[in-house]
């Protein structure tokens, strides 16, 4: 078995130390560790991580293979940082049964890049009107825990409600993509002052917050847990808060993009921000911040979204929403939360692994890094400094709204199970 | 960004002015018995329709041809567009045929600015309505009306809209006339009131620099113009409002509102009417109406245009850098 | 800046003061009289800016000399140039017909300096849509020369020899606040010296 030695990382931001990783777990973690024939990696100055988990990511297959395929969706995750990702359900076939589920978990085990866990649809088709068989799905080989019509919402409050209770039987949870559909009937960016002046049709904050507001109440009302995807407003916060007092078992997400970014930038009409939900106001990314730094949003998910170059080389209506994220997740989230002193690399550690691998109930990640542990890793050179060049993305899509953009920090290493995913930020 | 005319918001009061004037000379052209120049001969003007408007495209084709220039009108409908190219192939068709300007109308708020900012092409843009955006050469003619009946056609030379009320009327959220006046007529000095139901005025209108009002009979006295907006039917179905009746009662331009307004005030509309809806026959048929007029002057407007962006070796609309640089 | 030490570079010499200028009208006015055999079909067209000044005062002194009221227009000759291209779209100055009209009559187009030509070229294009005049003249107060096309005045208020490097500025008191011909010598600009 190989080993190696990470030299003087400092772990979760902490004090320097070393780890020792043989074969696929982590054998000791202490100062001036040596092993006869490791390999050692000298990490002064870099942060050691737990593997990033991500509770969102759009790997597109089966059926959009012209814009990313597990291999190279897990191959941009491993690049982020990310040793497993949770695929959502939205394919060509919907993930809605058994089989599909099985070939996308079969297709993650094969990458070898990261662990592929699929979310399941809630409904079948993601028509929101039938539920999928949830409990086929959590039974098959890929273990089925998280459910989520993503992409769409489960508007109708009684399938909801059915949903919520159902996948009690075997501790699921309902991921909700919060949109209420007739209020973003044509809807193209957030409704505002900058929708006023462009004439695009407007995405009102209350389209996310009214079935926020509803779905909290109806986990709590059955006793369920829910968790909320990329909440993306001051007033979803303000909810969450509210459910959270009140001890309900409600999580919540919120992407790096609504942590950064603003519906300002819409005003080039460059369809690379177009985005589900969309991009908010200042105001609605200090909160998101804010939320995120005290705990009231849970963790950061990346909402991966690859599109080909023509969905996006267009005129704004005609364009594809989503942006992708697994490459530059952790340097946003160090700009916005770290850089900005919001959170240390101990509250990214905690934002960005252990609790979307604790919601999603995803075993052998999300660990702490301590002897015994699977050696699911991520070295962080928080120094670096880079212009964004999507040239360079490990994913077959490069619809990222930083390109150009300048943004701190790096993943040198990735480490699956003690195997070097990512070596020097180059895949191994 | 001056090369082309995507926003009225682009426009300084200077350019604006500029443009106007430049109107009033071409409109003068329309009384001569030859009523063509030859300024643009050689240059091509493409008229890019993705949105049927028969009315804003001949009105270009006019303005284009009285200038030489060789006119090409591209329809989307029955074209390869509807078999769904894209706004970037047929953009680079029309480059490879060296389309010196592109006069746009699309159904796409953006389309415009993205056909000018993408690289797709080198000719100038020139907006001629995009989705529920902007439709700044409709908001010049406007303007170029109500300086010709409020200030004069030869005592307005050089002059803007300094202190004139105008009130726009009607479907504020889905129209890009109303977008494009407001930038536009405040730019020249006016006051813009806007009036219509709750329902139909954006959610941020707080931000533009213009007033709102729920009720016409508040502001017609006080209106040295007053623009009235088609309004569609269908949005009645989207419970813009109760009924047709119930929205003319409470918004519509009849005789007995018109006759509140001050005598030298006037009607105008960027047609097409609804008779009956939002304009009473009355009105529409008045002295007082401009909506013909509007039409004549359209044509003024976009010789203007086209001759201030094609007419030299650069537009003469606000000294970009490059040009300031090339006189030192 | 100093009227004489702006474009025209430095020291610009004045080769017409306002007296000559006076002096040199009157005698255009007279010849046209003469050569138009009473003048009353004349219609005096101004090329914008100073031409439009230098119709106005011809048709005074027209006016002295015959006792009659002489049409005086203006015609906007920048939509017909044929250098459009090489230079910034222009500002467009006002074409005034007068009433009249110019069908069968003797249009005298005004202007202040006749150069290469290619100015009065384009205003006889642009005549060509206006109207047909039954015969068309050219009256200029400065005739600097280097002409590029076959085209001579009528009527000439001062000949004056120049070389290329030379510049000719005309003066009137209705647009500069006096009256004058400056002769100077162009400034080399930075292409120039390239």
């Amino acid at each position: 078995m190989s080993k190696i030695i990470i030299r003087g990382a400092r772990i979760l931001g902490g004090e320097p130390g070393d780890v020792l990783i043989d074969g696929e777990t982590i054998a000791e973690v202490g100062t001036g560790i040596e092993a006869e024939g490791a390999t050692v990696i000298e990490a002064e100055g870099q942060i050691l991580l737990p593997g990033l988990v991500d509770l969102h990511t759009h790997l597109r297959e089966p059926g959009r293979e012209d814009s990313e395929t597990v291999l190279t969706g897990t191959k941009a995750a491993a690049v982020g940082g990310f040793t497993a990702v949770h695929a959502m359900a939205n394919t060509f076939p919907v993930a809605d049964t058994a089989g599909v589920v099985e070939q996308v978990w079969r297709l993650g085990k094969e990458s070898g890049y990261c662990d592929v866990q699929p979310v399941g649809a809630v409904t079948v088709g993601l028509e929101g009107k039938q539920l999928a068989e949830l409990g086929a799905m959590h039974d098959s080989a890929a273990g089925v825990k998280v459910f989520s019509d993503d992409g769409k919402c489960v508007d109708d409050a009684v399938i909801m409600r059915r949903a919520l209770e159902y996948v009690k039987a075997f501790d699921g949870v309902v991921a909700q993509h919060a949109q209420e559909p007739r209020l973003t009937e044509g809807a193209q960016m957030n409704e505002g002052i900058v929708s006023a002046e462009l004439g695009l049709g407007g995405w009102p904050a209350v389209a996310e917050e009214s079935i926020i507001a509803r779905d909290v109440l109806l986990a709590a009302h059955v006793g369920s847990r829910v968790h909320i995807c990329h909440l993306s407003t001051a007033g979803s916060v303000e909810i969450v808060r509210w459910a959270k007092s009140k001890g309900w078992n409600v999580t919540a997400e919120v992407t790096p993009h609504h942590l950064l970014l603003t519906d300002e930038l819409v005003r080039t009409y460059n369809p690379v921000y177009k985005v589900n939900p969309p991009l908010r106001t200042e105001a609605d990314v200090l909160a998101l911040r804010e939320a995120l730094a005290d705990g009231t949003i849970d963790c950061v998910a990346t909402d991966h979204a690859p599109h080909p170059h023509e969905d996006k080389d267009c005129e704004w209506a005609a364009a594809a929403m989503g942006m992708v994220g697994l490459e530059t997740a952790l340097s946003v989230v160090q700009q916005t939360m770290v850089d900005t002193g919001l959170i240390d690399w101990a509250g990214v550690a905690d934002r960005m692994s252990f609790r979307p691998a604790a919601i999603g109930r995803l075993e052998g990640h999300g660990r702490p890094v301590s002897a015994g542990e699977p050696a699911n890793l991520t070295l962080v050179d928080p120094a670096y400094r880079g212009a964004v060049d999507p040239a360079g993305f490990a994913s077959r899509s490069r619809n990222t709204p930083y390109e150009g953009r300048e943004l701190p920090g790096r993943v040198t290493h990735t480490f699956l199970r003690g195997r070097a995913t990512v070596v020097d930020g180059k895949l191994a | 960004m001056k090369r082309h005319l995507i926003s009225a918001a682009d426009l300084t009061r200077d350019d604006a002015v500029l443009i106007l004037d430049t109107a009033e000379e071409m409109a003068r052209v329309a009384d001569r018995p030859i009523k063509k120049l030859p300024t643009l001969r050689g240059r091509t003007v493409v008229n890019l329709f993705f949105e049927d408007s028969t009315r804003t495209r001949i009105s270009f084709e006019a303005a284009a041809k009285r200038l030489s220039a060789d006119v090409i009108n591209f329809s989307a409908k029955g074209s390869s567009v509807s078999k769904g190219e894209s706004l970037k192939d047929t953009a680079l068709t029309l480059e490879a045929m060296g389309a010196d300007a592109v006069v746009i109308r699309h159904g796409a708020s953006g389309a415009p600015y993205r056909l000018a900012t993408s690289g797709w092409i080198d000719g100038a843009v020139v907006n001629a309505g995009d989705g529920t955006h902007e439709h700044p050469t409709q908001a010049l003619l406007d303007a170029f009306t109500m300086r010709r009946r409020l200030v004069g056609a030869d005592t307005g030379l050089g002059r803007d809209l300094d202190g004139r009320r105008i009130t726009i009327v009607g479907d504020i959220l889905h129209s890009r006339v109303a977008r494009s006046n407001v930038h536009l007529l405040t730019t020249l000095g006016a006051h813009v009131t806007l009036v219509a139901p709750p329902t139909l005025v954006p959610v941020g209108v707080e931000k533009w620099p213009c007033d709102v009002s729920y009720s016409l009979d508040d502001v017609l006295a006080k209106s040295d113009a007053v623009m009235m907006l088609r309004v569609q039917r269908e949005r009645m179905n989207a419970a813009y409002f109760p009924t047709e009746r119930e929205y003319s009662r409470r918004y519509g331009l009849d005789g007995e509102r018109m006759a509140k307004m001050p005598e030298h005030a006037i009607v105008m509309h960027p047609g097409p009417m609804v008779r009956g809806m939002e304009i009473t026959a009355e009105v529409a048929d008045s002295d007082r109406c401009t909506v013909v007029e509007q039409v004549a002057n359209g044509v003024s407007i976009r010789m203007a245009v086209l001759y201030l962006l094609l007419g030299g070796s650069d537009t003469a609309l606000s000294a970009a850098p490059a040009r300031t640089e090339e006189n030192k | 800046m100093d009227a004489q030490h702006d474009d025209t570079g430095k020291a610009a010499r004045p080769v017409l003061e306002a007296p000559d200028i006076a002096r040199v009208l009157t005698r255009i006015a007279h010849e046209i009289v003469e050569r138009a055999k009473g003048a009353d079909d004349v219609v005096l067209l101004g090329i914008p800016t100073r031409g439009v000044f230098l119709a106005r005062r011809l048709a005074e002194k027209l006016q002295e000399i015959t006792g009659r009221k002489t049409p005086v227009g203006s015609l906007d000759i920048t939509m017909y140039r044929d250098d459009l291209r090489m230079r910034p779209a222009r500002a467009l100055a006002r074409t005034d017909i007068p009433g009249e009209g110019i069908e069968g009559s003797l249009v005298v187009l005004v202007d202040d300096v006749l150069f290469s030509g290619r100015t009065i070229r384009a205003a006889l294009d642009a005549l060509g849509d206006i109207g047909r005049p039954r015969a068309v003249q050219l009256a200029v107060l400065v005739d600097r020369g280097h002409r590029e096309l076959p085209i001579r005045a009528d009527y000439v208020g001062k000949n004056l020899p120049t070389s290329l490097r030379e510049t000719v500025k005309v003066q009137l008191a209705e647009e500069d606040g006096r009256d004058a011909v400056l002769l100077g010598v162009k400034q080399a600009t930075p292409a120039d010296t390239q």
